[in-house]
């Protein structure tokens, strides 16, 4: 499979660096003060916003792997995630599904991104960052919940209705700095065709 | 401050990290074959005597890791009681309760290099894909060292925005902030080159092999 | 993929016929852009400054000359080593001190990035501390090594950038405008370090104090060298060409 920039490239000592940096900027997000919803146990956080953007400005595979950083730095105890929490305990609670969702959903918001790169514009970064940031997550979020607390699947999905907004704002927000950013400093090399780093 | 770890001599700080993720892990999918819910009681009782006990975990330490979870139990107790009964819902949070505590206690008992040490050795079938896992301590690494450099220059570009005017935090500040720490990504690639990444041999650092030790 | 062991002639003790780093007809362009056009030099002194103005070309020299940057077309040898083919036993050689502290600091804390360097060429682990214990004791940073590297102060974080380089001793090192970020005082402290210096080095820089003792003083402009010559002769000359 070779979609954009070549799936399985070797990755240079940059890559490593953005790979690192995407993982920081989703921590710095959870420093951002959440914002709590009434009725709700879990307030909405920026942090899916960092998901977006790495898949949004890093591609496939390095948002990807920048997420998967991310978590094992928060399951070796870094108490990175938003309200200062992590360690282990995190990967076993009911709404561990949309943790483990994150690094995949980074990994389809720049799939879609590096297919549409070369027309890449407010309206597909937001087809990517909806179907990626959104869709993905709530796909393995809601069965993962419903599985661990054993409620039904729609019971699940009612309760994650609630957040549906806040992503959409989310999404909003990513698609348009995702599209700033490749004006001034594209990060994804399509074949043939070279980053303008200085 | 970026640690949940309680240091600590006991048997179970002594154990090897590898083990007790493994335990953790079976404890995850044996737990679900338990039906009743005294089992799953006494299931929980065990875990918090042997992170209390045998650990020798203040309980702090625990409810720490635990309390945020609190309304979540709460709330799916509270589902369970209108729509299935009591039964389904005490063993559907207990058996919650369990892994959490769990957890808490392998978090607590092992320090960060350790489980990294677990995770490169976890990551070693990635090496199909190309993923060189003596370089996933080092991007691990880079990101803790790149947390607190982005809040920083995050700091900075709100200030000079806000010494021209805007006082509220914007849309408009990710955009230059971004620019800004990719750029400086990109010299951190070529500062690791420069520093001999490339060159690095595939033996462990010395740092990890202290801990392991 | 190459995780293997390296290649043969890639070893570090390569033989070196000539001593010093020779440029033949260097050019090099970023997609239609030439940043550097055309030179020929061979630096063999023991300080050699690089001056001219933002955009000149020179901070694209100063990468040449450890590979980080690979001329598109000509030869950089460096003690006879080719950066096109030769490039880690090159780096191995020259050392490379950046313009901003914080791209070149990777670890999170003081001791831990120093022992990046020389853990990365292979060293033992022995060694590897000594080299550490070594530079926290000659820059002043002995109270901070369990520190993360984001509270010392800038003058602090650019003396363990240059330590960093150092732990891993190279036989010279590049420094790319090593003191545009820094106050005044910082500014000294650095000039100083570089001096008492017993590797060669060659320092870009827009400080031309910085360049009084130097043996060579290179003027860039527009990707070409303009003016070769000791301090004397070329730093009055390039004052008056920028007024």
């Amino acid at each position: 499979m070779r979609i954009g920039s070549g799936t399985f490239r070797r990755v240079k000592s940059r890559d490593l660096a953005y790979v690192a940096l995407f993982a920081a900027i989703v921590a710095v997000l959870g420093l951002l003060p959440p914002v709590p919803v009434p009725g709700l146990p879990v307030p909405i956080t920026a942090q899916t916003l960092g998901v977006m953007l790495a898949g949004s400005v890093l591609g496939a595979k390095r948002g990807g792997l920048a997420l998967l950083v991310f978590l094992a730095l928060v399951a070796a105890g870094a108490p990175l995630l938003a309200g200062g929490r992590g360690g282990l305990s995190v990967f076993v609670g009911p709404t561990a599904g949309y943790l483990y969702s994150w690094p995949i959903a980074a990994f389809v918001i720049g799939l879609l991104t590096q297919l549409f790169w070369k027309r890449f514009n407010l309206a597909w970064a937001l087809i990517a960052n909806m179907i990626g940031g959104i869709v993905v997550i709530y796909a393995i979020g809601i069965p993962f919940t419903s599985i661990y607390g054993d409620v039904p699947l729609w019971a699940s999905f009612t309760g994650s209705l609630t957040f549906i907004p806040g992503d959409l704002v989310k999404a909003v927000a990513a698609s348009v700095v995702a599209v700033a950013v490749r004006r001034t400093y594209p990060v994804i090399e399509l074949p043939g065709r070279r980053a303008a780093a200085s | 401050m970026l640690s949940l770890y309680v240091p600590g001599e006991s048997v179970v700080h002594r154990a090897r990290a590898g083990l007790k993720l493994g335990l953790l892990a079976a404890l995850g999918i044996g737990l679900f074959w338990v039906g009743s819910p005294a089992v799953m009681a006494g299931a929980v009782a065990l875990v918090v005597l042997a992170g209390v006990g045998l650990a020798r975990l203040p309980w702090r330490a625990l409810a720490v890791q635990v309390r945020p979870v609190w309304p979540w139990l709460a709330l799916l107790l509270g589902f369970h009681l209108l729509v299935t009964d009591l039964r389904t819902g005490s063993v559907a949070v207990l058996r919650l309760l369990t892994l959490l505590a769990a957890a808490a206690i392998v978090t607590a008992t092992t320090r960060v290099t350790a489980l990294v040490a677990v995770i490169e050795w976890l990551a070693a079938p990635l090496r199909v894909f190309g993923v060189r896992p003596a370089r996933i301590g080092l991007v691990l690494a880079m990101t803790l060292r790149f947390i607190p450099l982005v809040a920083e220059r995050a700091a900075r570009i709100r200030e000079a925005q806000a010494a021209r005017g805007a006082h509220r935090v914007r849309l408009g500040m990710a955009v230059p902030l971004l620019i800004q720490v990719l750029r400086m990504a990109a010299t951190v690639g070529e500062a690791l080159d420069a520093r001999g990444a490339d060159d690095a041999p595939a033996r462990r650092p010395r740092r990890r092999t202290a801990v392991a030790s | 993929m190459r995780w293997g062991r390296r290649p043969a002639e890639e070893a570090d003790d390569a033989v070196a016929p000539g001593a010093g780093i020779e440029l033949r007809d260097v050019e090099h362009a970023y997609g239609e852009r030439v940043v550097l056009d055309g030179i020929s030099l061979t630096l063999t002194e023991r300080r050699i400054g690089v001056v001219g103005a933002n955009g000149s070309g020179k901070s694209t020299f100063a990468r040449l000359l450890n590979g980080l940057v690979v001329p598109t077309s000509g030869t950089v040898l460096v003690d006879g080593l080719d950066t096109r083919t030769q490039v880690r036993a090159v780096r191995r050689r020259v050392g490379f001190v950046f313009q901003d502290p914080d791209a070149q600091i990777v670890h999170p804390t003081v001791a831990e990035d120093l022992a990046f360097g020389p853990h990365n060429q292979g060293l033992p682990d022995d060694e590897v501390q000594r080299r550490v214990e070594e530079m926290l004791g000659r820059y002043g940073l002995a109270d901070h090594r369990d520190h993360p590297a984001h509270l010392l102060s800038g003058g602090q974080k650019q003396l363990l950038a240059i330590a960093g380089v150092l732990a891993m001793r190279p036989r010279r090192i590049v420094f790319d405008e090593p003191t545009t970020l820094l106050d005044l005082s910082n500014t000294r402290r650095v000039a100083r370090v570089i001096d008492e210096l017993e590797q060669d080095v060659v320092v870009v820089t827009h400080h031309l104090d910085l360049l009084s003792g130097f043996d060579r003083v290179l003027v860039v402009e527009h990707g070409r060298v303009i003016a070769d010559g000791t301090p004397a002769e070329t730093v009055p000359w390039y004052v008056a060409r920028m007024d």
